[in-house]
């Protein structure tokens, strides 16, 4: 059994708060980005792609049981920075626990704007889908 | 005595730049390096100015009352007609057309071409280095009339090339329709050559002068193009406004483009008779307030004089192009011989989504992205670039921050 989203999105909060500076949270995102394979290269093809006008994002989801497995990837190191953020906190979770996730995370540790729609880089269609996933695994066990 | 340093020239900008407030301003902490001017350029006072003084004193619809503030409002915007005319140096108030902005005046021409002049089989010559905004719409044109879209090759250095243009005119050519300068590249194209050309094949021509406007000495008639558009927010002026000029006689042989209250002259229910130009293509009440406000900056722009804004401009692209000059691993788009105050640029090993959010974050405001140019970024087999482009009130130590924030950004990613 995973580990709550709640508590997950509790403990990034806390790693980001130690880090201070701006400069420090986008290194540590940067290394985040640089550090993971997340996709396997199968995966990484355009029916997985979500188009942003900045930057590209794949994402593949897996169901297992009642609870999904996500891999994901792009070209901006900092968008998967982000990604990486979202795949730990939603990754192995119960469909239903996903699809209800608010992720407000990613605004208590300042980067909000990497979120908005107007920076075009795929991360909001990106949750899109991934509730989207949820929901239609959760709709098949119900 | 030989300077091993190029000595700088004076850009003597500094009480121009205190006419625009907003560059005090800070963003994240930082003080705000603005250089996304191809974007949308910031507002001098004397534009903010006018906008408020119209809403606060002269306000009322235009051409319809006869009282006075409707006189006023009407004096004050067929006068801001007449600024435009002056501006791009066309022969009469009415081939200047209040638009939304440079899309707008782009599709009003496709449009009505679609349902006039294009037939199946026509052709519309068009740029790969073009706008979304002068593709789509003769897309579509060429969707609801059956003529074929044909399009110009961009070589590496950023520049048209002509030999391309020449072999793809043609008489079936009905349309051309070419950008004047660059939004990703700042290439400045030869538009004289191009309308020359294509009006020996009886072809019509339009030139989107988007990225022109901002640097002043437009002349519609030097260039003897058919059509030219523009918007006012590039030009130190508001957004959503621009103009379309047309040559007389084109706007005069086009049909109508939507229908509405001012663009007729005798409503009934069998048969409705068009107004003249320009008001047969101004349907309903317009942006009253933005013609003022583009007004103001086209005569702010003629006050600081345009030869002193190309000169600034000119300084600024050659002093950032050394600097930049120096980053490890950095790749410049847009070469061409001549070009305006924009440097579209990637640095080895980063992506620009992450050099611009990295130097926002340092107060520096870039465009990042493919800048509505999809095609022109494909040939070049980039996602897109880092954009900076400089306006009249740009500094050099704005460059200098931008560099050294790219440097330490690339540093970061790296």
């Amino acid at each position: 059994m995973a580990e709550k989203i709640a508590d997950i999105e509790a403990e990034i909060e806390s790693e980001f708060e130690m880090l201070g500076e701006w400069m420090d949270k986008y290194e540590h995102l940067i290394d985040l980005g640089k550090s993971l394979p997340l996709i396997d290269e199968a995966h990484k093809v355009d029916e997985n792609l979500i188009k942003g006008c900045q930057s590209r994002v794949w994402l593949h989801a897996d169901a297992n049981n009642s609870t999904v497995k996500y891999t994901a990837d792009s070209d901006a190191v900092i968008t998967k920075g982000i990604i990486a953020l979202m795949i730990r906190v939603l990754n192995n979770q119960p469909a239903e626990e996903i699809v209800k996730a608010d992720l407000g995370f990613i605004d208590r540790i300042g980067l909000r704007e990497h979120l908005s729609p107007t920076r075009s880089n795929g991360l909001v269609s990106m949750i899109k889908q991934m509730k989207y996933y949820a929901l239609a695994l959760q709709a098949k066990h119900s | 005595m030989i300077e091993a340093v190029k000595e700088k020239t004076a850009l003597n900008n500094e009480a121009l730049r205190a006419e625009f407030s907003i560059l005090s301003r800070k963003v994240n902490g930082q003080p705000l390096v603005y250089l996304d001017n191809a974007a949308s350029s910031q507002k001098p006072d004397a534009v903010i100015e006018a906008i408020d003084r119209y809403y606060h004193n002269e306000h009322s619809n235009v051409h319809r009352g006869v009282h006075f503030l409707s006189q006023l409002a009407t004096e004050k915007f067929e006068a801001a007609r007449e600024t435009m005319r002056a501006f791009v140096n066309a022969a009469e108030t009415r081939e200047v057309i209040f638009t939304k902005g440079t899309t707008d005046g782009i599709n009003l021409v496709a449009n009505c071409m679609a349902r006039s002049v294009l037939r199946p089989g026509d052709e519309i010559l068009i740029s790969e280095m073009e706008h979304h905004s002068n593709i789509v719409p003769w897309q579509m044109a060429a969707e609801q009339s059956g003529a074929i879209l044909v399009v110009v090759d961009t070589d590496a250095s950023g520049q048209l090339v002509m030999e391309d243009f020449y072999a793809k005119l043609n008489k079936r050519t009905k349309m051309v329709s070419v950008v004047h300068i660059s939004n990703s590249l700042g290439t400045v194209n030869p538009v004289k050559e191009i309308a020359k050309a294509a009006h020996k094949f009886g072809a019509k021509v339009l030139v989107d002068g988007a990225q022109g406007a901002p640097h002043g000495h437009i002349d519609v008639r030097d260039i003897d193009c058919d059509f030219y558009t523009l918007s006012a927010h590039k030009m130190y002026g508001p957004t959503g406004m621009g103009i379309l000029y047309g040559k007389a006689a084109e706007l005069e042989a086009l049909p109508p483009y939507q229908g509405g209250g001012e663009m007729i002259k005798d409503v009934t229910f069998e048969k409705t008779t068009y107004n003249e130009l320009p008001f047969k293509f101004e349907a309903g009440t317009p942006n009253i307030a933005g013609a003022i406000g583009m007004a103001a900056a086209a005569d702010w722009m003629a006050g600081v004089g345009h030869d002193k804004i190309r000169t600034i401009e000119k300084n600024l692209l050659e002093y950032a192009t050394e600097q930049l000059s120096e980053v490890e691993g950095i790749r410049f788009f847009g070469t061409a011989e001549e070009k305006t105050s924009v440097i579209s640029f990637l640095v080895d090993g980063t992506h620009p989504y992450d050099m611009g959010a990295i130097i926002d974050k340092m107060g520096v405001a870039v465009r990042t992205g493919h800048h509505c140019t999809q095609p022109l970024m494909a040939k070049y087999g980039i996602p897109g670039t880092v954009r900076a482009s400089f306006a009249v009130y740009n500094t050099y130590e704005d460059i200098d921050t931008l560099t050294a924030a790219v440097k330490r950004a690339a540093k970061m990613l790296k």
